[in-house]
């Protein structure tokens, strides 16, 4: 399919895809057994500029937007979605920080996080607040000369690797959601320290760790935006990054439906290739156009983004949902088509079924964003009454 | 400290073609690459500015499409690129490509080091790099795996030798050419692509570099490709027959008939 992609974008996708296939393929089944950080994948990703595609250019970036990461996101998907994650979670861990942060605090951070020099993690999840993002405990009490950070955040991608956190926290438990502030605190701040390493189905070469904070005590310059705006900054970034999510889940279902079509071609069972088979080309054709329609919407939506629209709540999260229900799917065939094959671990599929999982529960459940969505259509209803 | 690194084009594939009449390469539809030997010395030319500042200057004698292979050592890093191309430099063999590149190294002026891949793939003599050091008068060491120091006007590098490493230390400018061992060449950059993308690569020819026509080219080359061919193989096994102790005597006959045992 042709999405006039232009030629700086062509050049972004391209050269993240030569990254995957000669740096990320090799290793992805050793990082996935041994759930091992992918360090010198990250430093391959930095020396060649791609942690400089979502900074802006004054900060040492190239000022790309949605669509750009998307491409540089779906190209390593194909290849490892756990690297993929790894590398988009620091576009979500800087978003609330180049959209929100002032002057000074994006020169401080901006230029080290295009360079690739500091991992970044967005960090809102808490034991008692997934889907429920509004329910966080976690506060964050002004006192002189900055805030104290008291709670812990569960489940936080890049945790303990990250030298920069972007942390959803309590400044006024007295409102609720409408108290939380988005604050950036550094590895290494006394009273904030890191729980296990949590042990994960898929996405294994990502590291997931818990946040402890007690008596966290960081600077007041360290707040992103006005207090009481961190739910609503939060809010805004998932809108923002789940076309993210959907390029991750196309990345993966990509890779997928290559192999199934690769064994596909040398399996011969009763005398023939099995793609010559009429059930196996009907599972490949589907799945072929799944992911085609997939990528569509994710681009459109990636591109809806861009162009700085504010009401994009219900287009992020159909490409998010649509393309995560196509990587389960498409995986799932993928395994069934290599058959006892794909099932075992010396082929990729198993791992990209396990994979794909992810993306139908992270950044809001699929059943969640597409109440989300039922919200927005009852809205559009009530409003032509 | 300036590094001028020299690189060639060839043809992507060891599966070439050759023309029968003229005994050179059919070059159409074979998708040209940098030698990978090169890429190593790009690299390493990178690495050193890296290290100790400066900059890295690729050059090439070639056709114009050789502007390609300057570009992408662009995208892999390097500052700047020349292109050596002018009709008279065609048909070059070692000696006359050695002298070419000689006279720009003369042009260019100030450098501190001049790396070369260890051969090409497409010629395999080896001969260009130690060539442009003695028409240079520089020192020149083959086969470097590592570049330990440089300082004071001079570095101190291991070569490979047949049965492990040698370190040797020469002053600077020099000329060098490294193995593959030596380092592994970093993927292009998106800045770099940009670059190399906007920059221009001027192109010297026989009147910049001011060079004698008939040192150049074919005219200036002391070698002709007579014919190209795989060789033959000549030797032949031979099977023995029969059962086992009738082969083994056969065989004992053979090598005591042929004076090995």
């Amino acid at each position: 399919m042709e999405y006039f992609l232009t030629d700086e974008q062509k050049t972004m996708k391209s050269l993240a895809r030569k990254i995957a296939e000669e740096r990320v393929l090799p290793v992805r089944a050793e990082l996935d057994e041994k759930e091992e950080f992918p360090w010198a994948i990250i430093k391959d990703l930095a020396d060649a500029d791609m942690f400089r595609v979502f900074v802006p250019e004054e900060y040492g970036g190239l000022g790309g937007g949605c669509l750009e990461l998307c491409l540089v996101v779906e190209e390593l998907s194909r290849a490892c979605g756990g690297v993929a994650a790894t590398y988009a979670v620091n576009a979500l861990g800087s978003h609330t920080l180049i959209e929100y942060g002032n002057e000074e605090q994006k020169r401080k951070y901006l230029p080290d996080i295009a360079a690739g020099k500091k991992l970044t993690a967005f960090a809102i999840s808490e034991a008692t607040a997934g889907s429920d993002a509004s329910a966080i405990k976690m506060t964050a009490d002004r006192v002189e000369g900055g805030y104290r950070l008291n709670g812990t955040k569960q489940f936080i991608t890049n945790g303990g690797e990250a030298e920069l956190y972007t942390v959803i926290a309590l400044t006024d438990r007295t409102k609720g959601a409408r108290g939380a502030s988005a604050i950036l605190v550094e590895k290494g701040t006394p009273g904030f320290t890191f729980g296990k390493k949590e042990k994960k189905m898929g996405i294994r070469a990502s590291a997931t760790r818990e946040l402890v904070f007690r008596d966290c005590l960081v600077p007041e310059e360290n707040l992103i935006g006005r207090p009481g705006m961190g739910f609503i900054q939060a809010m805004r970034l998932f809108d923002c990054s789940r076309p993210g999510i959907g390029a991750q889940a196309v990345g993966i279902a990509q890779g997928a439906l290559e192999a199934a079509v690769d064994y596909a071609q040398q399996r011969v069972q009763f005398g023939q290739p099995i793609i010559t088979l009429p059930v196996v080309q009907d599972m490949l054709a589907e799945m072929a156009i799944q992911v085609e329609a997939a990528r569509a919407l994710v681009y459109a939506a990636a591109r809806m983004v861009d162009s700085g629209a504010r009401k994009i709540t219900e287009e992020s999260a159909m490409a998010k949902v649509f393309a995560s229900d196509v990587a389960m799917k498409v995986t799932t065939d993928a395994v069934q088509v290599c058959g006892g094959a794909g099932y075992m671990k010396d082929y990729p599929v198993e791992k990209m079924m396990r994979d794909a999982k992810i993306t139908q529960i992270y950044e809001g459940a699929n059943q969640v964003l597409r109440s989300a969505i039922a919200v927005e259509l009852r809205k559009r209803k009530a409003r032509t009454e | 400290m300036k590094i001028v690194v020299c690189l060639k084009q060839v043809p992507g594939t060891t599966q070439v073609k050759i023309d029968p009449e003229t005994n050179t390469l059919i070059r159409q539809g074979i998708e040209n690459i940098i030698n990978p030997f090169d890429t190593y010395a790009v690299e390493e030319g990178v690495r050193l500015r890296e290290r100790f500042g400066g900059g890295v200057t690729v050059i090439s004698m070639g056709p114009p499409q050789a502007e390609a292979a300057l570009r992408e050592a662009i995208s892999l890093g390097a500052d700047e690129g020349i292109l050596l191309s002018d009709p008279a430099f065609a048909g070059a063999d070692t000696w006359a490509t050695s002298y070419t590149l000689s006279a720009a190294l003369r042009k260019l002026g100030q450098y501190g080091l001049v790396i070369c891949g260890r051969q090409t793939l497409d010629g395999d003599t080896g001969q260009v790099g130690p060539q442009l050091a003695e028409m240079m008068a520089l020192p020149f060491i083959a086969y470097v795996s590592r570049i330990e120091e440089i300082a004071d006007g001079g570095m101190r590098v291991r070569r490979m030798v047949e049965d492990g490493y040698e370190v040797m230390e020469s002053p600077l400018p020099a000329v060098i050419t490294v193995v593959k061992e030596i380092n592994t060449p970093r993927l292009p950059s998106l800045r770099g692509i940009a670059r190399s993308k906007s920059v221009t690569i001027p192109v010297w020819g026989a009147k910049e570099i001011n060079v004698e026509p008939d040192k150049v080219g074919l005219s200036g080359s002391f070698t002709r490709v007579i014919r190209i061919f795989s060789p033959q193989r000549v030797c032949q096994g031979e099977i023995f027959q029969g059962d086992v102790e009738n082969q083994v005597d056969c065989l004992l006959g053979r090598l005591k008939a042929d004076g090995l045992v």
